[in-house]
């Protein structure tokens, strides 16, 4: 009973800094500058259904991408010693420690025209030699200022966060399991489709949510590494609140119908893991 | 034991409650100041704080429409703000402004008549001229093979992929606008709808949509033309020599950024006294060295080292200045098509 009194400043925090913002945002989208209740702020935000598309186009290649890289690598790291999990943990945190938006920045002087990148490649005459055998004009490639450059910083930023989770649970797999799998006569390809694959599952949806809600909801990788020519939700958002017309009411009108959608994709993905996770316990 | 923990998390809680509640209360000593990002010799606030005794809370926005929401927020609280000529009519209308007691400022002398009674302020009630300049193109002469003279460099095919634009509707509009040779000011939808059209006819020749990262993006050659503010494009000449700057012949926004008192400040008397300090001819001069930008008093210019009095960027000829359009505060349903038609552009 005591141990309930613990928990008070946590809720005493959320309610503060999570439900009473919720509430302002619902309470905004509802009304207009005038301050009468009105829906007009949610007719106005279907003109925008492209941004929305591109945005959630964009957060689900940066989490498939993360999944694919992240899923081996978390594999991969659990199935070693103590002392390769520990410099792979410090390798994988070190540069969270890191301001985000400087790490971005830092991914601007690598992509850039004139970047590291493209001054490495032309100094090792790889333009030189692919305008040789192709007869173009390279002199460098245009990476920075693209979407692809936008799902990079969306990989780079967030890649961590599909690890670990997924990690942890394939750490905390019982070995017994694998090896009972294995006296069954299960080899290594059957092990891991049908043991260590579906117990990961949790660790994998938690990752994805982890990634994908940063994702589509990001603005300042869309600033810095798409040169502001891929207009995100973020972005939109933001330029209610701080663009010309100073309209916050659409702004959190386009924050709630992202929010909910965000809800209903997750529910979707949670119930159809869910469905998966029954499939190996019965 | 327990207790003891939940008594001390409580207790940082409330710190951290009080603490933050704190930070925007003032007492009798204290001036905070809000002003764009790189925009003082930050000594200035030093010495200011020497000669007075009074405290400089500093803290920088980076544009009019930001600072704008933090006002109307009302988040914090500021006893000076240094917005723009179209952004200060704005403030004046919402009446969001105190008027200034210029028995307080005897230095606004040192400013020059032309710079007074402007249209943003008719009367000269509400703000005291900081700094001024015109809005031109920057190139790099190793990549752009001619002497732009137009606005339309800003569209050459030729410089696909070199190009860089404003990030922000009304500069980047602007551009469109008064290169199809309408005002700067229009509130006719379809002139600016066709600016737009121009400006989307224009996305695939942009490399990126830019604010303070022209700096860079100039400097290192990343980009070849990109329009940007006279004062900056100095800095950006200064470290790339490479680079130039010219005054397009369609004509370009000339701007005042000026010191403004916000409705309800609580150190008024400490800001009008800011505001003063600023005025001083050796102050001014000391900070038209540092930001490069315009100052609006002849007898700071004097002062000012020859290279700078005498560029013609900082202080162009008059068939310039002539030319030269000032922003206008625009009514609510026009500000309100700007952002619509930003996002068409954006989302082209």
């Amino acid at each position: 009973m005591k141990k309930k009194y613990l928990a008070i400043p946590y809720v005493v925090w959320m309610a503060i800094f999570v439900i009473v913002p919720l509430c302002l945002v619902v309470g905004y989208s509802l009304v207009n500058p005038e301050g009468q209740l009105t829906l007009e702020n949610f007719k106005a935000l279907t003109q925008y259904w492209t941004v929305f598309a591109t945005s959630f186009r964009l957060a689900i290649i940066a989490t498939a991408v993360c999944l694919l890289i992240g899923y081996p690598i978390a594999y991969w790291i659990s199935r070693e010693g103590p002392g390769v999990k520990r410099i792979a943990m410090i390798a994988m945190m070190l540069p969270m420690w890191m301001n985000f938006l400087l790490r971005t920045y830092a991914w601007m002087s690598l992509l850039e025209n004139t970047g590291i990148i493209n001054t490495l490649l032309a100094n090792l005459g790889v333009f030189k030699l692919i305008n040789a055998v192709f007869g173009t004009e390279l002199t460098y490639f245009p990476m920075i200022n693209t979407p692809g450059a936008v799902v990079l910083g969306m990989v780079y930023n967030y890649l961590p966060f599909m690890i670990l989770p997924i990690y942890t649970v394939i750490d905390k797999i019982d070995t017994r399991v694998i090896e009972a799998a294995e006296d069954l006569g299960a080899n290594g390809v059957q092990v891991f489709r049908k043991i260590i694959f579906p117990l990961s599952l949790p660790g994998v949806l938690s990752g994805i949510t982890m990634v994908f809600i940063p994702s589509v909801s990001t603005f300042a990788i869309s600033k810095l590494l798409g040169g502001g020519m891929t207009l995100l939700l973020g972005d939109l958002i933001e330029m209610q609140f701080y663009g010309n017309a100073y309209n916050p009411y659409l702004g959190s009108a386009i924050s709630l119908v992202m929010m909910v959608i965000v809800l209903i994709c997750m529910a979707v993905m949670n119930h159809f893991g869910e469905g998966e996770e029954g499939a190996v316990y019965f | 034991m327990k207790k003891v923990f939940l008594f001390a998390l409580s207790l940082t809680l409330l710190l951290s409650l009080t603490a933050c509640g704190g930070g925007s209360s003032t007492t009798n000593g204290e001036v905070n100041v809000y002003n764009w990002g790189e925009y003082i010799d930050e000594d200035l606030l030093e010495e200011f704080e020497e000669e007075t005794g009074i405290k400089v809370n500093y803290t920088t926005y980076s544009d009019n429409e930001s600072m704008y929401s933090t006002l109307k927020n009302g988040s914090a609280e500021y006893d000076v703000i240094i917005p723009s000529d179209y952004m200060i009519s704005r403030l004046i209308e919402e009446d969001m402004l105190e008027t200034i007691d210029f028995d307080n400022v005897p230095n606004f002398a040192n400013i020059d008549d032309d710079y007074k009674n402007l249209d943003y302020d008719p009367t000269n009630e509400y703000s005291v001229p900081y700094m001024w300049g015109v809005v031109g193109i920057v190139y790099n002469t190793t990549m752009v093979d001619y002497t732009p003279t137009s606005w339309d460099v800003l569209w050459d095919e030729d410089l696909s992929g070199q190009i860089l634009m404003f990030d922000n509707s009304r500069d980047a509009i602007g551009i469109a606008l008064k290169s199809l040779g309408y005002s700067y000011n229009t509130t006719d939808e379809a002139e600016i709808i066709e600016a737009v059209d121009k400006l989307i006819e224009q996305k695939p020749l942009v490399q990126a949509y830019v604010m303070d990262q022209i700096f860079d993006k100039m400097e290192a050659g990343e980009a070849a033309v990109g329009p940007y503010y006279a004062g900056d494009a100095i800095t950006m000449i200064s470290e790339n020599p490479d680079l130039a700057f010219v005054f397009p012949e369609e004509g370009s926004n000339y701007y005042v950024d000026a010191m403004c008192i916000p409705k309800g400040a609580a150190n008024k008397e400490n800001a009008e006294a800011f505001i003063n300090f600023m005025c001083e001819p050796e102050v001014m001069a000391a900070n038209a060295e540092e930001i490069y930008y315009s100052t609006p008093s002849s007898a700071a210019k004097e002062l000012l080292e020859d290279e700078l009095k005498d560029s013609d960027i900082a202080y162009p000829a008059q068939e310039v200045m002539d030319k030269a359009e000032v922003y206008v505060n625009l009514p609510q349903t026009v500000l309100d098509l700007y952002d619509e038609e930003w996002i068409r552009l954006k989302a082209a």
